[in-house]
């Protein structure tokens, strides 16, 4: 299988206090999998994200090489770069709230990222949009679209930028802890969405949680990080069943007391597995 | 011994001249004993944190009365130092300015003690969440996540309140973090006797924790079940709830 984002010798630092934030990444996402990065707050997995859409903030330098479809994004100017992001490397974020645009409403947001991309007319981007917008459950979608951000739900925002994933069909989609910020109902239906969008578009993946639970369900591979380092990464069946690393172990095991009493509440029928 | 009885809230909504008005809490009664761990699930959205400032009588209910041993909630005489409270944004729960001392030492003074008796009773409330005295310099922007909510607790803790009201307070907090809190929880009501009022969309520590939960959906209760109950439900949204957590 091909690799469709390579990451090499990735080193991260921080240029005004000269602390080094993550010391030497390498790691790969083959074609149509998902890649889930875990790891406790702190552990770098954010900063790894933004430091492959280059989003990070001034004072944090990068250096390394990030091979999408074999081309160099490092070497990429300011302007190459910009026309890369959302339209082949897209990105979700976790609070849905501070995505949008908080002064126009939501479909002007929508508009203005397709115009940029596509330079579709008006009603090209309603009708795609609309459809998108159906296909993750979101039942008027105009009426969505004349909203402002507060007066949707995280949920429902959420799923707004899957559509807007949809629409873009984008090489690789990153999502930063898009759930975290939903209750258990919103976060059951956007977990579905992802679901169906990997079988649908058959889209690459980079998902960072600290959900274990919904690493399980989504991703293909699993890659453990701790303090800015890659301590282990695998097949996500071999990372729950054998975790070799002691730091896997503890991720693995710190909710599992919450877990099995809640099973044991509930008689022994397991929740939401499939 | 907390009571509500036939509680309703409603805010204005829709601007300044708008008369139209959302009803946030409808008909809310139940009755929460001294020393019990009750949680109170729900969507975002369903009425369960303006409920939650309703109990620390930040605001007043429209309608109906909240009690705390029999006396009104919203007089300041009767709660003062026996309902504490957490909140989710351990951020902007200290105050930037204030060190980890500062902010326990806050509601300590209340009760007017010398200040070395504050000094050695803040070294037993860090103490008691599991940090120890380096922390009384730090400010809470040097702070972890977990570390702060700890901070948050202590000072909770400080004034030995009857009840202590958590709205989401664990909610942002990483994985095993939260498993450390929730434990810590778990042993302080132990050993302070404390009542829990425990806010949460996450029903696997509700159930961790609480004695019974009390589920609610816009602004109604669904229903009210002990912990041990819980399988077997009445209500089906509170079923479908049940069948959409993700293990």
């Amino acid at each position: 299988m091909m690799n469709i984002l390579e990451v090499n010798n990735l080193k991260i630092w921080d240029s005004r206090n000269d602390r080094v934030i993550v010391p030497n990444s390498s790691f790969h996402v083959k074609q149509g999998s998902c890649l889930a990065i875990v790891g406790e707050s702190g552990s770098g997995k954010s900063v790894t994200c933004k430091a492959i859409m280059r989003l990070n903030s001034a004072g944090i330098r990068q250096s390394g090489d990030i091979l999408l479809r074999g081309e160099n994004l490092m070497e990429l100017s300011e302007q190459e770069m910009r026309k890369k992001r959302g339209k082949q490397l897209c990105m979700i974020l976790q609070n849905g709230m501070r995505a949008f645009d908080p002064s126009c409403v939501v479909g002007v947001h929508l508009k203005e990222t397709l115009v940029e991309h596509f330079g579709w007319s008006r009603d090209e981007i309603t009708t795609k949009m609309k459809n998108a917008m159906e296909s993750v459950m979101l039942k008027d979608p105009i009426e969505v679209m004349n909203k402002y951000p507060h007066q949707l739900s995280g949920g429902t925002l959420q799923r707004v930028m899957i559509a807007l994933a949809i629409v873009l069909e984008p090489d690789i989609l990153i999502a930063d802890e898009p759930t975290t910020a939903l209750d258990t109902i919103s976060q059951f239906e956007v977990v579905e969405q992802f679901l169906q969008l990997r079988d649908r578009l058959g889209s690459s993946m980079i998902f960072i949680s600290h959900d274990l639970g919904i690493v399980k369900l989504l991703a293909d591979e699993v890659l453990v990080m701790k303090e800015g380092e890659i301590v282990e990464k695998g097949t996500t069946q071999a990372i729950f069943s054998e975790p070799q690393h002691t730091y896997t172990r503890y991720l693995l095991s710190s909710k599992l007391a919450m877990n099995q009493h809640f099973k044991r509440v509930m008689g022994g029928v397991s929740i939401a597995e499939r | 011994m907390l009571s509500v009885e036939c509680v309703e809230k409603s805010y204005g909504r829709g601007g300044l001249f708008s008369r139209e008005r959302e009803h946030v809490l409808k008909n809310i009664s139940f009755e929460c004993k001294s020393g019990e761990c009750l949680g109170i699930i729900g969507e975002s959205g369903s009425g369960k944190s303006t409920l939650g400032r309703l109990l620390l009588g930040i605001e007043k209910p429209d309608r109906g009365a909240i009690l705390f041993e029999g006396k009104k909630v919203e007089d300041r005489k009767g709660r003062t130092g026996n309902i504490s409270a957490v909140f989710q944004d351990y951020t902007s729960s200290i105050n930037p300015l204030y060190t980890v001392e500062d902010a326990i030492r806050e509601p300590l003074q209340m009760k007017r003690k010398g200040r070395e008796d504050v000094r050695s009773e803040i070294d037993h409330l860090l103490s008691q969440v599991g940090l120890d005295s380096s922390y009384r310099k730090k400010y809470p922007h040097e702070l972890s996540g977990g570390e702060a909510q700890r901070v948050c607790i202590a000072r909770a803790i400080s004034t030995e309140p009857r009840f202590i009201l958590f709205d989401e307070a664990i909610s942002s907090l990483d994985g095993s973090v939260q498993m450390q809190v929730l434990e810590l929880l778990k042993d302080l009501r132990k050993r302070y006797k404390i009542g829990y009022i425990f806010i949460t969309h996450d029903i696997q520590a509700a159930a961790y924790i609480c004695d019974r939960v009390m589920i609610i959906r816009n602004g109604e209760i669904e229903e009210i079940v002990k912990v041990e109950q819980l399988k077997d439900v009445q209500s089906a949204y509170t079923k479908k709830l049940l069948q959409m957590i993700i293990a």
